[in-house]
């Protein structure tokens, strides 16, 4: 990584991009300036809406449907792509400048195989003919360390795993050996274990190659690994521009200074108490999806008592939102039980009488899908009050109020506002709001946090810990996020393949020795250290265990 | 950052943008100002003869089954369009015809809703075998070309206006179940649902209050289509004398009953055919501009 390098690739000076939306034009990006030299990495970081994809995609010259370049320039080797030609810019992208998408799963063609995809921007640009793009493509895989090189590219795209799509994803960008790859969220749809690989695809992509890059992301401990230099966005402006160890070490604005503290928060963790009667007891469940099908859990067997927090953690897959299926009674198991403080719950929630189901609320990952869109606010909190407790009139509406208040949001401003005008982190206080209302004892929290910005997300688990506090709620919390296992749980499940493979209290798992798979998924977990990921693959070469690059 | 206070700086404690303050008619006004001028064509077509079904007994100069000429009389200042096989006064019988047959259709496009709607959404919420035997019905239902189907079992039952609507109701009553079932499907999977059945909510709940309101869109439009369709599958039915019967006006079998003339070179029996399509487009026009406004589709710039 050449840091210093001489020449500028992509030079941008005072951007500005416009999007059409409610009628009327408004400023996306407010003027932006980047320099870009060769062979450099370029971070963009900032929250949802800070206008980074759009950046992105504007390297390109190239503005989404509803959005137009306003103003600025933006100069890519000499060539000022904001007044080229249709014609002139079609010949730079997939040739000279390419683009790595989020979800690599929608972004290949599902018809066709990985390797004619990889052909077809080759064969396009006329850099070569069908048999050069076969044999590169070939050389590429190996290079990136995919299984199984020879054959892998012809494959189709759902015959692969989705680690792989992305790895396949990044070697098509490079098929025309572009000067330029702009990668947008290339890991955010991952699993930790997965986004590893990934992530060393990149990095020695664009190292072997000397090509320069744009990496947007929302993960700083990502960007952390990947960048020479990081450029903090916000509403569109630039925050802060300095390369990656003054930016992480030294941070001069203050809102930079907040993104780098959120990983901080941590909840005073309590020692299990030697509890008669646990609150929720899943005992030796097996469950399947259907009959004759393998089952999905096997003997899972745990208890949560009054007041904790257990966190599941595992990959997608893993069985870990299944046994919420179970504990709600939407999925009755094949085999075993489940306890409500000593009082076996009846499998299927038809037959649970309507205390029970109050007892156990769920928040779910998604807060657009979790209320109903076309209820006011008022309604989605007030809808439990009635049905459970048969509050009405003054009485709800004061509780309504109370409840607004745990939630800290102004009830007068939001309740009688439909869910589309909050933003996602309202929508989810909503959503507890929601849970709470019902007086539970136990609420099961499903990805809460992970389609949120981190201080968003941040603020939504004070906001838990604090109610857990005042309430004595005892929490099941789903997540593949270990960071927030880290700031929440009292203690910790670990699920793969529907197996639990270890639990405990949170130092006891957070604390060596590991079981084997524990330890893969702790150590992949990226840190705000620019130097972890070597320090991880150093470590695993080392071990000669499990490779980074290895499925 | 111990402050349990919502964090200043995170984009949660933005206040949400200042609420419109403006009634739900200054809104469709302005949406209406908006619209393209094929809407507005078809809004004054339907207004029109809304107006003229509901004033039909001020605004016709006879009344609706009165004879007061000779038969097939010629244009005229007595008899404006001339008079039909009877003698009874065309442009008399064509105000009326508004009222019978747009209000028959109505009436039959509102039953095919309710029956259509209701089991539609029964079937997605419910799904298993409630949807199975539901759904298989329906595809017998319309397996059978529907005009033919609606002859046979009015000479069977008789043609009185009870049967015909209740006929023509129950099967197009299929095609609503079609994409009532399928509009819901999308709706049922969503996690708010999951959220109100873990609640211990009931069916009528669930559908009136969680599923319906997020399906009523691509409904209303279908309701504009349907209505032509079942408008002109009772038009169609009339003019071979199986719908609605002397001596009620009614436009289907005016063409009929006119229709010797077209071979003297008269144009009176396409009046009533004209009132028709012209009908049925100006629907078609509020259909379209209502789709393009909820589907979501909009101008790429």
């Amino acid at each position: 990584m050449s840091t210093n390098s001489q020449e500028v690739l992509l030079e941008m000076r005072g951007l500005k991009i416009e999007g059409f939306s409610e009628e009327q034009w408004h400023q996306i990006v407010k003027g932006v300036d980047i320099t870009l030299h060769k062979g450099e990495v370029l971070g963009l970081i900032g929250e949802s809406g800070a206008g980074k994809s759009t950046i992105g995609i504007a390297a390109m010259g190239y503005a989404k449907p509803g959005c137009r370049i306003n103003g600025g320039s933006i100069k890519f080797d000499g060539i000022e792509l904001t007044t080229a030609s249709e014609e002139q810019k079609r010949k730079l992208r997939g040739a000279r400048i390419a683009y790595v998408a989020q979800s690599a799963a929608a972004s290949f063609n599902p018809a066709h195989k990985l390797i004619d995809q990889f052909a077809e921007t080759v064969i396009e640009h006329g850099v070569g003919s069908r048999e050069q793009a076969y044999k590169d493509a070939k050389e590429l895989y190996k290079r990136i360390r995919m299984p199984d090189p020879d054959q892998i590219g012809f494959r189709y795209p759902h015959q692969v795993s989705g680690g792989q799509l992305q790895r396949a994803m990044t070697a098509m960008a490079l098929s025309c050996r572009p000067d330029l790859i702009i990668f947008d969220e290339p890991t955010t749809a991952l699993d930790v274990t997965t986004q590893i690989e990934v992530l060393v695809t990149i990095r020695d992509i664009v190292e072997q190659f000397n090509t320069a890059a744009i990496y947007i992301t929302h993960d700083l401990a990502v960007v952390a690994q990947m960048a020479d230099r990081i450029k903090v966005l916000r509403y569109g402006e630039t925050v802060e521009d300095a390369d990656t160890r003054t930016m992480l070490s030294a941070p001069t604005q203050d809102y930079t200074k907040s993104l780098w503290a959120v990983r901080s928060f941590r909840k005073e963790v309590k020692a299990p108490p030697p509890e008669p009667t646990p609150l929720i007891k899943v005992e030796n469940v097996t469950a399947t999806y259907a009959r004759g099908l393998l089952p999905v859990l096997y003997n899972v067997d745990f208890e949560i008592n009054r007041g904790h927090t257990v966190a599941v953690v595992g990959e997608s897959g893993s069985g870990k939102s299944t046994t919420a299926r179970v504990i709600t009674g939407l999925l009755p198991p094949q085999e075993g039980k489940v306890y409500c403080d000593g009082e076996e719950l009846p499998r299927d929630y038809h037959r649970r009488t309507k205390d029970q189901l109050r007892q156990a609320q769920m928040i779910y990952q998604s807060a657009d899908t979790a209320v109903n869109p076309r209820h006011k606010i008022r309604d989605i909190i007030g809808r439990p009050l009635s049905f459970y407790l048969g509050l009405e009139g003054d009485a709800k509406d004061r509780r309504l109020r109370e409840l607004m208040d745990m939630i800290e949001m102004d009830a007068d401003q939001f309740l009688d506002r439909l869910p589309s005008e909050l933003s996602g982190g309202q929508k989810q206080r909503i959503c507890i709001a929601r849970a709470l209302a019902a007086e539970p004892s136990f609420i099961i929290c499903d990805e809460v946090t992970s389609a949120l910005d981190q201080l968003v997300a941040e603020g939504i688990l004070k906001l838990l810990d604090r109610l857990q506090q005042e309430l004595n709620l005892a929490y099941m919390f789903i997540t593949h996020d270990l960071a927030t296992v880290r700031a929440i749980a009292d203690e910790v499940i670990v699920m793969l393949q529907g197996r639990i493979v270890e639990q405990g209290p949170k130092e006891e798992i957070f604390s060596p020795p590991h079981h084997e798979y524990t330890e893969l998924l702790l150590s992949s977990v990226p840190e705000m250290d620019p130097d972890w990921m070597d320090r991880v693959l150093e470590e695993r070469r080392a071990k000669g265990g499990i490779t980074a690059a290895g499925n | 950052m111990t402050d349990t206070k919502s964090n200043p700086e995170s984009a949660d404690a933005m206040p949400p943008p200042p609420r419109r303050n403006e009634s739900q008619v200054t809104v469709a006004l302005r949406e209406l100002r908006k619209a393209p001028l094929s809407a507005k064509i078809g809004l004054l077509i339907i207004v029109t003869y809304i107006f003229v079904a509901i004033f039909a007994p001020a605004i016709a100069p006879y009344g609706e089954s009165e004879i007061v000429g000779p038969q097939f009389d010629l244009w005229s200042d007595t008899n404006l369009l001339g008079t039909d096989h009877l003698g009874r006064d065309m442009l008399t019988r064509l105000i009326y015809g508004a009222r019978n047959t747009v209000g028959i259709a109505l009436i039959t496009t509102l039953l095919a809703f309710v029956l259509g709607g209701t089991c539609g959404i029964l079937a997605a919420v419910f799904s298993g075998w409630i949807d199975q035997l539901l759904s298989r019905v329906v595809d017998v239902l319309m397996a059978i070309p529907s005009l033919i189907f609606a002859m046979l079992l009015l000479t069977i039952f008789g043609t009185s206006i009870v049967n015909l609507v209740l006929i023509i109701g129950i099967l197009d009553s299929t095609r609503v179940f079609r994409i009532a079932r399928a509009v819901s499907l999308n709706v049922v999977v969503m996690d708010f649902i999951e959220s109100a059945r873990l609640r211990g909510e009931g069916f009528a709940w669930i559908t009136m209050r969680e599923v319906l309101p997020n399906i009523m869109p691509p409904l209303v439009a279908e309701f504009g289509l349907r209505f032509c369709f079942v408008f002109l599958t009772i038009s169609a039915l009339s003019f071979l004398g199986l719908g609605i019967q002397p001596p009620t006006a009614d436009w289907g079998s005016m063409v009929r009953d006119t229709s010797t003339l077209i071979t003297y070179g008269d144009i009176t029996p396409l009046l009533p055919a004209a009132a028709i399509a012209i009908l049925t487009i100006g629907v078609n026009f509020v259909v379209d501009w209502f789709l393009h406004k909820t589907s979501g589709l909009k101008e790429e710039h």
